[in-house]
């Protein structure tokens, strides 16, 4: 249990199509514990992207070493990487991508259909479960065009945390909603990581960077920036405030 | 993900596009459902050729007159005059084998009586035509060898002759008619035998003593044919050659080639006829074979837009952990749930069509479960060949670049 939940090592990533060389990563380091609220930050390009897929084993590093829970990672199959994807990461995206006319159930149970197989019943208590913690535990059955993106979001978060992962994974979660809304879902983030979660998120703005407790910023696939911050800011109290200047106006 | 749940999932994605689930499903339906009638068809066809050939009688073997070459000029078969009386009671005598042989003219002629008059052929066989042809005699009875000695004027009526010359379903035994104005007695009506497998009616004809026919109607000698009967269809072949070595003898010469005359088994018939509708079964079975690759390639396009369509969601998927033969399967399935569906329905519909030609045009049409197994193991084939390259295309996919797809 001593092992860092990630672990990277002279990580490396080049693209090279049609004879255009891009090094989106160059010679990272980075190690990540368990219990971390780590917020990456970056302008496009900065290679936080790559950086997000190689941490959520959708793509693996060209060279370096890449370690999970102290287990080696750069050169699984994709098929392993699928089973790593499954058992240890949540995905929390921009643009919510739930499946179409789908139950917010389904949507969550989506993930423990692929993993281990598990009792029907099973699946459903898990999935109630997590929709639940999100704060949507009346709307099972709902479809995501019956649903506001605050809410898209959380179904999201449910079924990224539905397989209790080791890493949540957020590529700008709030990037597609109002303040107000994204308040929310840091709130529920941040509520995640007070349960012992470790969230790793991507954004480009410096309030919802506030939140985490570890801010690292990129800039031209280098790792420029590694700083924690003693006092994060608390996604309760500022929605608190938010809601007593509307009421003032 | 277990079998059961992407086979619901299959079936809840289709059901999402009805409409196009059920267009795509239709060149299948239509495929299947035409291999099965167009297979029908063509195996009842057979039967009644098979049933037809029969109706010829029991281990039949008709010896035809070869062709003569007349100064160039090559006759048809059967128009030459070199069969007689007398090589059939030479077949029957000295080939044991051979349990009946009789010799056969045939005139067609306007046959009267009293006011009604009928345009029939009358054949002029011996009394034991009936037994080589297998046929009974419904009312009366048969000719005797001493009719056949005194040329005598009777005759046995077929069904359709008599039910023209003494209306439907008439007993006319004891009558007379007139042949070329010669008053014959009727001593027997034959049992209907049907139509042969040219569609022409066996029963419009009349039988009369060879001997009555070829003196007092012919005024010849030669015999048009000589039907001979073998004594078990093993024997058939047998009885073949030593026609061919008897006939041969008695002329002078052996061996085919220079014979003037041919020796056709009921066999051989048979053979030709079936050569012939299986030719026919196997082109409509083609036909129906072509509608169902197009049947095919539907599904195979469909398959493919909803690849495209579906990129985000195989994204989606791929990142919660859908490994590749996921993937695979679930649109593999897909296909084949579409193309089984759309299998049985063409089932169905073919046993329709099959049924509906039996009723509307008469014809026998026999489904058999050979091609049902076949239709169903075809739509399932289709739906696994057609499927395979959109489903391995969807698997095959980027989840990054999947995931990113507008």
């Amino acid at each position: 249990m001593d092992n860092p939940l990630i672990e990277l090592k002279g990580i490396g990533k080049v693209y090279d199509s049609e004879g255009n060389r891009v090094e989106a990563l160059r010679h990272l380091d980075l190690t990540i514990r368990r219990g971390e609220f780590v917020c990456i930050m970056g302008t496009s390009g900065s290679g936080k992207s790559t950086l997000m897929n190689i941490l959520g084993c959708l793509d693996t590093p060209s060279s370096g070493r890449f370690m999970v829970d102290g287990k080696e990672a750069q050169t699984l199959t994709p098929d392993e990487l699928a089973g790593l994807r499954n058992r240890f990461m949540g995905f929390v995206f921009q643009s919510f991508n739930l499946l179409p006319r789908t139950t917010a159930l389904e949507n969550v149970e989506l993930p423990m259909l692929y993993g281990p197989r598990l009792p029907a019943a099973t699946i459903r208590e898990r999935a109630t479960r997590a929709l639940q913690t999100v704060g949507l535990g009346e709307r099972l059955k709902h479809f995501p065009n019956q649903l506001s993106g605050g809410q898209q979001q959380r179904v999201a978060i449910a079924r990224a945390i539905a397989t209790e992962p080791l890493l949540i994974l957020a590529d700008e979660p709030t990037g597609n909603l109002d303040t107000r809304t994204s308040l929310e879902i840091m709130g529920v983030f941040q509520a995640l990581h007070a349960r012992g979660m470790t969230v790793i998120y991507v954004t480009h703005e410096p309030d919802i960077a506030a939140f985490g407790t570890r801010v690292l910023t990129f800039r031209d696939g280098r790792l420029v920036k590694d700083e924690a911050i003693a006092q994060s800011a608390d996604a309760a109290t500022q929605l608190a405030m938010l809601a007593e200047s509307e009421r003032a106006a | 993900m277990s079998l059961l749940a992407v086979l619901r999932l299959a079936l809840r994605s289709l059901a999402r596009n009805k409409l196009r689930s059920f267009l795509t499903m239709l060149g299948v339906v239509i495929g299947v459902g035409a291999v099965i009638a167009m297979l029908a068809v063509g195996q009842g066809s057979r039967d009644l050729v098979n049933a037809q050939i029969a109706s010829l009688g029991t281990n039949v073997l008709i010896v035809f007159p070869g062709s003569q070459s007349q100064g160039g000029v090559r006759t048809e078969a059967g128009a030459s005059t070199q069969l007689t009386e007398d090589d059939a009671k030479i077949i029957g005598q000295r080939i044991p084998d051979a349990t009946a042989a009789s010799p056969m003219v045939r005139i067609g002629s306007q046959v009267k009586h009293l006011s009604l008059n009928w345009r029939t052929s009358i054949m002029g066989v011996y009394p034991n035509y009936l037994a080589i042809r297998d046929w009974d005699v419904e009312a009366g009875s048969d000719f005797s060898e001493s009719d056949l000695r005194s040329a005598a004027k009777v005759c046995l009526l077929g069904r359709t002759v008599a039910d023209q010359l003494f209306g439907e379903g008439a007993n006319p035994v004891g009558e007379d008619i007139r042949i070329r104005n010669l008053p014959f007695r009727i001593i027997g009506i034959l049992a209907s035998k049907g139509q042969n497998a040219l569609g022409s009616d066996q029963d419009d004809a009349i039988l009369a003593p060879y001997s009555t026919v070829q003196k007092r109607l012919i005024g010849g000698t030669s015999a048009q044919m000589i039907l001979v009967s073998a004594a078990s269809t093993e024997r058939i072949e047998s009885v073949k050659e030593q026609i061919i070595q008897v006939l041969g003898n008695l002329r002078g010469k052996t061996g085919d080639a220079s014979a003037d005359f041919t020796v056709r088994t009921q066999t051989d018939i048979g053979n030709a006829a079936n050569a012939t509708s299986q030719a026919l079964g196997i082109l409509l079975a083609s036909i129906a074979g072509v509608s169902l690759l197009v049947g095919g390639i539907g599904i195979m396009n469909i398959m493919l837009v909803s690849v495209t369509e579906r990129t985000r969601e195989i994204g989606i998927r791929m990142a919660v952990g859908a490994r590749g033969r996921d993937v695979l399967l679930q649109f593999l399935v897909e296909a084949i749930v579409l193309s089984l569906a759309g299998g049985m329905a063409g089932i169905l519909l073919g046993v329709a069509i099959s049924y509906l030609v039996t009723q509307l045009q008469g014809w026998p049409v026999k489904v058999s479960l050979f091609s049902l197994s076949l239709g169903f193991g075809f739509s399932a084939a289709v739906g696994v060949f057609f499927g395979w390259f959109p489903a391995r295309k969807a698997a095959r996919l980027n989840p990054i670049e999947a995931l990113r797809f507008e």
